[in-house]
């Protein structure tokens, strides 16, 4: 018992220092009334931040397309994550340690960086553009920077270790007598994927979807610098209540409601785990 | 964009072995937005040691300064919105005006204009100034639109004329307080007004030329699009298209850039030395606010920058090029047109916001 208490305590520690204050100093801050000074608000129990969430559609407009948007990043990020992480884990194993590093190199540069690469690949004078057209393909440049598909090649790109590796994990603890035996009942690469492989999968794609959906819901900086004006992520709905309108409650109450939501598919996948 | 975080290097650099004296200048200013050799001369004069940092929008200043206990001695915010609400917010520090015999060279006209949001220039000194207008590459605009006058806001905001350009791209600053009373002269309004049917007005101007609109994104985006030929024309600050026309013409790629500050009256900015009110070093502050406000100083950083000091007595000392560059220093007839962005009530600026944000979802 007193084992089981001296390693839960820094666990419960941590929580409460990085996770639970926050999360309070954020609630107190949504139930504050905006005002001029430093910091721009007046402590109070005001629902003024929460009310004009509900009042204005753009809010919701705002966390629905957030959705959206990593819903198409999480299932882009599983599409290219399996037959990678196959590729892997059916490697020799001397080859396997060189594929993960090389999945991981670009993880190690700068995040901004790799955003910045896929601006200088996608702008109008950019090296896409320069291969179409000294390729004739188009005479004038294509808009592919600052729309939808441009930020979602971003975010797809920067999330993707985090779908690979738990499929990687759970590939590997496959045990290849499973698909010999799919193979010995007569069924072709297609029918083994999808009876044998997919179902004893599921739940790190799961893993993987929610661990690339997440922090993609929330993602600020892609729909910034590569996607099409329309596109108001929450992301940057709270920026814009922080920064422009100067409103702290109303970023506040909006951060809190983002967290609620996310809350609801980790508890999903929490009782996927938990089932036998 | 490496480019532009060289000088920065360079700066550091130069500002580290200063003595051993502990006294210590932290300023924050714009990023690309002095001669840093300025900044190591004052180290040479006075002795104290300076920490340069920069930002590249309003928003990281203000979200900085607004948490409290920033840090910095010197800050650079632009007149309106920033350094309105910060005099509003108490969160900056009145100049001793005794510790800064320079303040006798600003320009007392401009320092005029300012006192609208500082009654009495308590808080602030004009560092440097300009207009919002367009940059254009002139070739590309040209061929599309023609034999039309390029000096106002036509090229942009007359739908036609934005139609033809869209695919050339079209580019404007992601800051309602910075495109909003332009539109608003453009129409023949009052550029600060907050009236209902004025905002619809602009409202509808702007969504009328949405669909050609390639992006709305942070200003310093704003001049790297101009500088690579990304941004056919752009709605943005004076000294902004100035870097971006001298960057294109160093890359030699045939990226021609002008300046269109508009005929109709441009709206005028400044951004001031301001000492916010919790500064660790005050003292210092004023001793550099004081050094900057020498001429020859002056002259340096608009010689370098490009963007026009509230110095007239740094004139003489300006190049030639820049001096006689009427986009850099407009002439007196053409400031006469100009005018100040006011300071909006608070649900004014929601509405603003609010417009600007249906203005982007293009809805």
């Amino acid at each position: 018992m007193k084992g089981r208490l001296a390693v839960l305590l820094p666990v419960w520690a941590w929580l409460l220092v990085f996770v639970a204050a926050p999360a309070a100093i954020l609630l107190a801050i949504a139930l504050a009334e905006a005002d001029s000074g430093v910091p721009p608000f007046r402590l109070a129990w005001s629902l003024t931040g929460f009310a004009t969430l509900a009042e204005d559609r753009y809010y919701l407009d705002a966390v629905l397309t957030a959705l959206r948007i990593a819903a198409m990043t999480a299932t882009g990020c599983l599409l290219i994550a399996y037959p990678m992480a196959m590729g892997i884990a059916r490697a020799a194993p001397g080859r396997r340690m060189l594929l993960l590093a090389l999945l991981m190199l670009p993880f190690w540069t700068g995040f901004l960086l790799r955003v910045g690469a896929w601006i200088g690949l996608l702008r109008d004078q950019g090296w896409i553009n320069g291969m179409l057209m000294a390729l004739g393909i188009t005479e004038a440049p294509l808009p592919l920077l600052y729309s939808e598909g441009a930020m979602l090649v971003g975010m797809v790109h920067s999330y993707l270790p985090f779908a690979v590796l738990p499929l990687f994990a759970a590939l590997l603890r496959l045990d290849p007598t499973l698909g010999e035996a799919a193979a010995d009942l007569g069924a072709g690469p297609a029918t083994a994927f999808v009876t044998v492989t997919l179902p004893v999968t599921a739940p790190a794609a799961a893993a993987g979807f929610l661990l690339v959906f997440i922090p993609a819901a929330g993602e600020f900086v892609i729909p910034e610098l590569m996607g099409p004006p329309e596109a108001q992520l929450v992301g940057r709905v709270l920026w814009q209540e922080f920064f422009q309108n100067h409103d702290w409650p109303v970023a506040a109450a909006l951060a809190l409601a983002l967290l609620l939501l996310l809350l609801v598919p980790i508890r999903l996948f929490q009782r996927l785990e938990a089932r036998p | 964009m490496f480019r532009r975080l060289l000088p920065l290097f360079a700066l550091l650099l130069m500002a580290v072995p200063a003595t051993a004296q502990d006294r210590v200048l932290n300023v924050y200013n714009w990023s690309d937005y002095i001669d840093p050799e300025v900044v190591a001369r004052f180290t040479r004069e006075t002795g104290i040691r300076v920490r340069y940092d920069v930002y590249d929008s309003l928003e990281t200043l203000e979200g900085r300064l607004s948490a409290g206990r920033s840090g910095y001695d010197i800050v650079v915010p632009t007149s309106e919105p920033t350094f309105a609400r910060l005099v509003r917010a108490g969160a900056l520090r009145p100049v001793d005006r005794a510790a800064v015999p320079n303040w006798t060279n600003l320009n007392p006209t401009l320092m005029q204009r300012v006192a609208t949001i500082d009654p009495g220039n308590r808080h602030g000194a004009i560092y440097l100034w300009g207009t919002v207008g367009l940059g254009i590459r002139l070739d590309r605009v040209r061929a599309a639109l023609g034999d039309v006058p390029l000096d106002n806001l036509d090229i942009l905001l007359k739908p036609e004329n934005a139609a033809r350009l869209a695919a050339c791209g079209i580019m404007l600053m992601d800051s309602p307080t910075d495109v909003l009373p332009s539109v608003l002269r453009w129409l023949g309004r009052d550029p600060n007004s907050s009236a209902t049917d004025d905002m619809r007005a602009a409202e509808r101007a702007l969504m009328a030329i949405r669909p050609h609109v390639r992006a709305i994104i942070a200003s310093s985006s704003i001049l790297d699009a101009l500088a690579t030929g990304e941004a056919c024309v752009a709605l943005t600050y004076s000294g902004d298209v100035i870097q971006a026309a001298a960057r294109a013409r160093e890359a030699g790629r045939g990226v021609e850039v002008g300046y269109v500050m508009p005929r109709e009256g441009a709206q005028l900015w400044f951004d001031m030395m301001a000492i916010p009110a919790d500064a660790p070093n005050p003292e210092a502050a004023q001793q550099f606010i004081n050094f900057l406000l020498q001429p020859d100083v002056m002259a340096a950083i608009t010689n370098q920058v490009r963007y026009p000091n509230a110095v007239p007595a740094s004139q003489p000392l300006v190049n030639e090029a820049v001096r006689n560059d009427p986009n850099v220093f407009p002439s007196a007839e053409a400031l006469s047109r100009s005018f100040v962005a006011g300071t909006p009530p608070r649900e004014a600026v929601r509405l603003r916001t609010r417009l600007w944000s249906r203005f982007k979802a293009g809805r």
